[in-house]
Order: structure tokens, then sequence, then C-alpha cells
């Protein structure tokens, strides 16, 4: 797979990366190099096979439906770059209309 | 009498008796780390005021008649990927530079439990991504055989202070060889346990079907009684095995006579250097003339192992990573919007290794692409498992290299990410079928460079795993100071 620059640019979109021209440029080569080594996964006949997502067998693991102890509000945000009232301050999101 | 040289055994039984107290021991571990910090650089935060205090409680409650843990006062290098409440742990990343948790992880909860003291965090790849330890975003740490040379990764930092005899055990984590890998570079030995054995609470997440926490150390009874004291079930962790820890001191010393070694001969392939197919060899000899029974076995899809992983673990830790976009804890840069907000965090707070996985994983899992990539790597996965199980019929523990090359120089593989990621080729499928593989020193090269075998075994098969260990490290008596041309020793005389 051979990604062009707006490949890049769209993929860091999705990602949430604002990158650098510089950066958009070594990652084009650099992904199209890495996805073609690991794309001979497609050379296994894979068939009915099924998916491994998690190699220990273990299913709906579920914790009693009891009240516990939790981290406090205030212990919650006191690492937040920006904290108001016990709540994360961030931009606007919605316009004002 | 040099405390920094005692295994963890040892200072066990020196402290039980009352020769040395746990103040002593946990100073000349601070001591030895002062001077070989400036030459190694394994330390992001030494961490001696809340060391000598644990210490200090310790020697009291000693005293006291009170009980005290089985690893009690001995020091310990944590990888700083484990949250500490209220002590910066920053996965080695820009974007966590000042992080403080609110709360310790399961694995630094038992380590207090078992009165290990945790003499400092120690440096790493960024969230784990890499083999060289080059990717911290601080600073790289040195290999003490060669400090010109890496000393693997990404637990880099936890190995490279147990080579130091900083501290007779580390912790690391292990998603595709990150302990393995480094142990090997180092002389050491590094297990990955069985996916599920280590509970993941408080682990900051990189690829999470695959990670794993793990001890080092320089002996093998060292790096069982460690991983006894982290292991078993925590109802924290959703993918915790709710089993104890396997005995792993019970037939530790039964030796190997009339097991079954399988040689996967698939691990034998190009770009191995001459002197470790040499030292791995003649480790597997070893083996065979202390009665175990030596057979090859094949892998088939083994050799498919580096692609599966190259789209599985970006592709987990591209979602894992979204939880770092300048909201709840880390950098914030500012923007207009949020969306602009949380791109330039993420393009300011990640480096360049951490940036490329992220778009792997994100291009991997977009539209149209999720099932020629993460599904058929997953199926992918499948048959590395069932080649395993196939294996097993015909052995108790498989071998090979840990690593097909020895410490590389820094800098030697920064420019090409592929080449990098290829350390990994032989530690990877077990990552990939949630087993259990430990690393072993077994000898050095022409150059001087420590080689390691990588031993193998089933799902909740760490017995026979330490057990072939203990008996290959008796035999080789392997010496774990580095020494010669540019060492640690060297600098130090």
């Amino acid at each position: 797979m051979s990604l062009s620059t707006d490949d890049v640019r769209h993929v860091a979109r999705l990602a949430r990366l604002a990158l650098g021209d510089d950066e958009i440029v070594a990652l084009q080569a650099q992904l199209s190099d890495i996805l073609a080594y690991a794309e001979k996964v497609g050379e296994v006949a894979t068939g009915d096979v099924p998916p491994t997502g998690h190699a220990y067998p273990l299913a709906d693991v579920l914790r009693d439906d009891e009240p516990r102890p939790s981290l406090p509000p205030d212990a919650a945000v006191a690492t937040a770059p920006q904290a108001e009232d016990g709540r994360f301050r961030v931009p606007r999101i919605v316009d004002e209309a | 009498m040099d405390l920094s040289a005692c295994d963890a055994a040892t200072l066990r039984t020196l402290l039980g008796n009352g020769d040395v107290s746990a103040v002593e021991v946990t100073q000349a571990s601070l001591d030895r780390i002062g001077a070989t910090e400036p030459h190694v650089k394994a330390f992001l935060r030494v961490l001696d005021e809340q060391a000598l205090a644990h210490a200090a409680d310790i020697d009291r409650r000693h005293a006291a008649g009170e009980p005290v843990g089985p690893l009690a006062g001995v020091p310990l290098a944590l990888k700083d990927i484990l949250c500490t409440a209220g002590v910066e742990t920053t996965c080695g990343s820009r974007i966590l530079e000042h992080y403080r948790p609110p709360y310790d992880a399961a694995v630094v909860e038992r380590l207090r439990a078992a009165d290990a003291v945790v003499v400092g965090k120690t440096n790493m790849d960024e969230f784990a991504m890499g083999s060289s330890c080059e990717n911290s975003a601080f600073f790289p740490t040195r290999n003490p055989w060669d400090l010109d040379r890496v000393p693997g990764g990404s637990s880099g930092g936890s190995v490279a202070a147990v080579a130091a005899f900083d501290a007779p055990l580390g912790i690391g984590t292990d998603t595709g060889g990150s302990i393995r890998q480094p142990a090997a570079l180092c002389g050491l030995v590094g297990v990955k346990p069985t996916y599920g054995l280590v509970s993941r609470y408080g682990l900051i997440a990189f690829a999470s079907s695959l990670d794993q926490v793990g001890p080092i150390a320089r002996t093998v009874t060292d790096a069982a009684l460690l991983l006894a004291a982290i292991g078993g079930h925590d109802p924290r962790d959703s993918t915790s095995i709710p089993q104890p820890v396997p005995d792993l001191t019970a037939a530790l010393d039964a030796g190997v006579d009339g097991l079954r070694v399988g040689v996967v001969r698939e691990f034998t392939g190009d770009g191995m250097e001459p002197g470790v197919r040499a030292r791995v060899d003649a480790a597997i000899a070893r083996l065979g003339a202390l009665g175990a029974d030596v057979v090859e076995v094949s892998l088939p899809h083994a050799g498919y192992g580096v692609s599966a992983y190259y789209l599985i673990a970006p592709s987990e830790c591209s979602s894992n990573l979204s939880r770092y976009d300048g909201v709840r804890y880390g950098l914030r840069v500012d923007g207009a919007t949020t969306e602009e907000m949380m791109a330039r965090t993420r393009a300011a707070g990640f480096g360049s290794e951490v940036k490329r996985r992220v778009m792997i994983g994100t291009y991997a899992l977009s539209a149209g692409y999720y099932d020629a990539y993460y599904a058929q790597a997953q199926r992918v996965r499948t048959l590395i498992i069932r080649d395993f199980e196939a294996a097993y019929e015909h052995c108790d523990v498989l071998v090979s290299p840990t690593s097909p090359t020895t410490a590389f120089r820094l800098g030697e593989r920064a420019a090409d990410p592929l080449a990098m990621y290829l350390s990994d080729i032989y530690t990877i499928p077990s990552n990939l079928a949630g087993a259990p593989a430990l690393s072993l020193p077994v000898g050095t090269d022409d150059a001087g460079l420590p080689v390691g075998l990588q031993v193998m075994a089933p799902v909740l098969g760490e017995a026979v795993l330490f057990r072939v260990a203990r008996a290959l490290e008796a035999d080789l008596r392997f010496d774990a100071t580095p020494t010669g041309r540019n060492s640690l020793a060297e600098v130090l005389a």
C-alpha cells in the first residue's frame, strides 16, 4: 500500500494530530514501508479461522453490583489542565447561534 | 560487605537474620545509583526520601516483631509506566511530563505489601514503543556492558538499573518483547508472564490485549520471588486470570532430565548474528547434556508474527492513546476550538514513534481497511496460537534466541523504524499467544556483549519455564557483572 500525502493528512485529522508538512512527508514514506510489511498477513489463507481478540478465554467478567467508594471528584479533576467547579474546562464546542 | 552486589534472595536472608537493616541496604542502593547514574542514566526519578522512609518503617516493624513482607527491604527499580499515587508518572512522554496519578497501580500496591523498596522510577521508550530506550522524550539510557550501546527497550531503564547493580530487582512491561529483549542485551533474567497473571490495573495502556507486567533480575530465583509477589487475581482488571500464581519455587531445582525441549526451526533465519547463534546453540547443547530431550519443532505462521503485531498493537494503541486529549490530565496546548486544542496538544506532546504508531493504527482501523488489516491480523494470531498448541504436543518448552543481535549502538537504527521493529521477531509470537516466556543470559559474543536464550512455555506454564532456566543458569554460571571495553566497570575503575 502506497499512501499519498493527502491520505496521510486525512489519517492525521482522524487521529487528531496537527502535523507539520515535514512530518507529513516523512510519514508518507514510513507508513508506506511499514504497511507494506504488515500487509504480508494478507498472504495467509485464513478462510473461516476465527479472529483472536484476547489470548486467554475470559468472557463477561462482571463485578458484584454493590456500591463502593470511588475516586472523589476533586481528586479526579486535580490533574486537569483546566478545571472549574469540579468539572473539566474545554474551549467552546457548540456555537451560539 | 558490598550490599549492592547481593541478589534479592541473599538480602532476604541477611535482613531476616538481622545482619543488616533495610535502611543500610536502601542507602547502599542509593549510593550505588549516585555513582552509576551519570554514566547509565537509567532513572527518570530517584525516590530517596520515600525509599528511606519505607526502609525505616520495615526496620521498625522488624524490631517490634510485627509482620514484614516477603521482599522486605529489597531495593527495586520501577518502570515509569506504572501509576504511583502522588509521584510523577510520565511513561517517558512529554504529554504526561508533570502527571501525578491519584492512585497506585495494583503492582505498586503488591510491591508495597511485599515490602520491596522502590528506589526510583525508570526510563523507557515513550509509551513503551521502542526497542532501544532512545524513544524516551527525556534522554537515552545506556547499556552498562558498553556505554555507547543501547540497553534495549522499552524497559531499558529498569534493565540498565539492575545490570548496573543499582538494585537487584526491576519491574518492566512486555507488549512485544520489552522485558526480554533488553534483559538479553544486558545479561539479565527477564520474564513475560502469562497474559492475565499480573494485574494491569494502573498500568498505562499501550496495546491492551498484549501488555503484561513482569520481573527483571540477575538470577532466576530472584525473578521467581518477584513474580510470586506481584502476580495473582485482581477484580479491577477484567482480563486478570481468576487463579493464584503457579508455585514457582517447588520444582525450581528439579532439573531438566526427561524434559522435552523444542528448538523452533523458523527462529534461525536471516539477520541473526553468528555470535548469537553460537551461544544459543551451545546452551541448547548443554540442555541436552543435562538430560533434556532436544527436538526440532515448527511454528509455520510465526514468520507472520511481526506483520500481525504491527497491525494489532498500533490499532489498540491508537484507541488507548485517544485519552491524551488535553482535557483530563497532562499537557494542553491552546486552540480556538476543542478539536484544534486536542490536535495541537497531541502533536506537541507525542514523539515521532508514538505518532507513527497512532497513525498506523488509525489507518488500519479506518473505514474500508478494518477487515484487511486488523481482522486479518487477528485471524493470523489464531493460527500462531494453534502452531504453539501443536508444538506443545511434542515438547514441554520451546527455545530460541531472544534477540537476533546483541546490543546495537545508539543511533544505529534510529532512522529505520522497520529495522527496529525486527528486534522483536522472536519475542512477539509469545505475546500474540498470551503465553509466558523468559530470557536467560547464556554467555557473551566475541565483542563481550551478552546473548540471551528465550525459553517459552504454554499458558500458565511458568513453573516449567523457571525450572529449565534454573537448570541452565546453574550449569552455565554466567557472571552478570558488566565488564570489558567501555563498560561501566571500566569507567568507574
